[in-house]
């Protein structure tokens, strides 16, 4: 599970102008009686084209995300630690499966979201653009980067589309372990030998920029925002989940006797929200456009695993199946 | 490329970078509709779908993609294009309304009739009926199955269905010894209870 800090299109004002309002006041209706939306239904192009971007976006987190988890397969410490990196990953490649398929049923066919994402067109999670320089760094993200993701993918599972939620329903149960794994790997770096804490520490120093990244910049809120809320596009601002996060892990790290690196993380007893240093949003720019340590890499062996499939899937085409949008 | 990985400093590198060679429209493998049984005697629910070149490969990905994880007694895998679907309903409506009278004078075979019982939900298999059409079997599902609300009626040709063959249904019998893909097998509590308490003391 990788999904987290989405970004939306802009709306242009005129963009709801030309939906017939009683349409649109019957779909906003449904949605506030908490029924959801299914394929067939009418829903404004707004609508529609706000989360086929979503949900490509988080499906090709979890394609993207299994790179720099999966490279560690081969070196994982032990068997079983071999075991159930490979569990875990594909379950990730799974997780895409099922999310491009919800967004199938909005009319983008599988094919163009994979050009899409090897073209560079559709985005990923950007924290994927980060390597994983030792095992410490893989566990990391088995642990915290999944556990941000399961904060953004509880709350977008109550959403406002059948499909989507339904996808996400079944992802949440498959994560059941990956967290509890992830947690297991870093409570036996951290009770391990001074080298091997070192080792979670100078992760966590790495990693936690982008973590707070993750979640994305404070959203303005914008006309923009309140449409993607009313509608269960978006399920809360990006401050709420990193808020949510940092409640629910930053003891747990603590607790590791490791040290989170920002001076000025603390919780606000007025506020009951976290302080922290200001994310360094000029460098999340820079990276989700292209210019991360990985960007290249991560969309190369894509590419590449693309071009070498050719032909497997040129023998296997047959004039007898075709593709057609997915029911639900 | 200057890789972490080594194995991807050695892969060939085809075609050229950011760019992917353009391929025929929609060359990609057709839709099938994938359903499972979760329990011995539980109707099968529809769980989404997979892409794959024939019903045979459909079924053998649709086995890895839905239940690789939970345990299940049975799955089966249809055409997209074989499932024949009523208008969707909503509030008090029930979608049965909806469904005209057929017939057919073609030969009667079996049709798997599936219900949506709440919208937002998976559809639910209902029964099987004879007849010689989908719209027929729809009809005949109207008189013989239309027993509570539903919001969207299929229709699936039993015959244009690849199921669990019986020597396939030990397929799932390894599920539960594959340990380390449960949450359980992963105990760290007592390790970091006894580091807790070192640090503490």
């Amino acid at each position: 599970m990788y999904g987290g800090g989405n970004t939306f299109e802009g709306i242009k004002t005129d963009s709801l102008a030309q939906e017939d309002p009683a349409k649109l006041a019957e779909f906003e209706a449904r949605i506030a009686r908490g029924e959801k939306i299914e394929p067939t239904d009418w829903m404004p192009q707004l609508y529609r084209k706000q989360l086929i971007r979503m949900i490509e976006q988080h499906a090709h987190s979890e394609i993207i995300g299994a790179l720099p988890e999966g490279t560690w397969i081969t070196r994982a410490p032990g068997f079983k630690r071999k075991m159930s990196l490979m569990a875990k990953v594909q379950d990730e490649v799974g997780h895409a499966q099922l999310l491009y398929s919800a967004a199938e049923t909005l009319g983008k066919s599988r094919e163009q979201m994979i050009d899409d994402l090897i073209t560079g067109k559709s985005k990923y999670s950007n924290i994927f653009n980060y390597p994983t320089f030792t095992w410490a760094d893989c566990c990391f993200i088995s642990w915290l980067v999944d556990a941000g993701a399961i904060v953004n993918q509880i709350a977008n599972a109550k959403g406002s589309y059948g499909p989507y939620c339904r996808a996400l329903d079944r992802i949440c149960a498959e994560e059941s372990f990956h967290l509890k794994y992830g947690h297991h790997c870093v409570i036996y770096l951290a009770t391990g030998t001074p080298k091997q804490r070192a080792m979670f520490q100078e992760a966590l120093n790495r990693w936690w920029p982008p973590m707070m990244h993750f979640f994305g910049p404070s959203d303005k809120i914008s006309v923009h925002t309140e449409v993607l809320m009313r509608w269960k596009v978006k399920m809360g601002t990006n401050d709420d989940m990193r808020n949510q996060f940092l409640d629910m892990y930053v003891p747990k790290i603590l607790e590791l006797g490791f040290t989170i690196p920002d001076p000025k993380l603390k919780k606000n007893p007025d506020t009951g929200r976290w302080d922290y240093t200001e994310p360094d949003w000029e460098e999340f720019k820079r990276v989700i456009n292209g210019d991360g340590p990985c960007n290249k890499e991560r969309l190369e062996v894509r590419r590449i695993a693309e071009e070498r499939g050719r032909w497997v899937r040129e023998a296997l085409k047959s004039p007898k199946t075709a593709y057609v949008t997915p029911l639900a | 490329m200057k890789s972490l990985d080594p194995r991807v400093n050695r892969l060939p590198v085809p075609g050229s970078p950011g760019q992917i060679a353009p391929k025929a429209p929609l060359d990609q493998f057709g839709s099938f509709e994938v359903f499972v049984q979760p329990k011995e005697g539980k109707p099968f629910q529809h769980e989404g779908i997979v892409h794959a070149p024939n019903l045979e490969m459909a079924f053998v990905l649709a086995k890895e993609a839905f239940t690789r994880r939970f345990l299940c007694t049975s799955l089966y895998v249809t055409d997209t294009r074989d499932v024949f679907v009523s208008p969707t309903t909503e509030g008090e409506h029930n979608a049965y309304d909806l469904i005209g009278e057929a017939s057919s004078d073609q030969p009667k075979e079996s049709y798997e009739i599936y219900h949506l019982p709440r919208r937002g939900k998976q559809h639910i298999h209902a029964g099987t009926v004879e007849a010689g059409s989908p719209q027929e079997a729809m009809w005949v599902a109207r008189q013989t199955l239309n027993d509570k609300q539903v919001f969207n009626i299929w229709a699936v040709r039993s015959a244009a269905i690849r199921r669990t063959k019986p020597e396939e249904a030990n397929l799932w019998q390894t599920l539960p010894d594959k340990k380390f893909r449960d949450a359980s097998d992963y105990k760290g509590g007592d390790k970091l209870k006894e580091f807790l308490e070192r640090r503490h003391a």
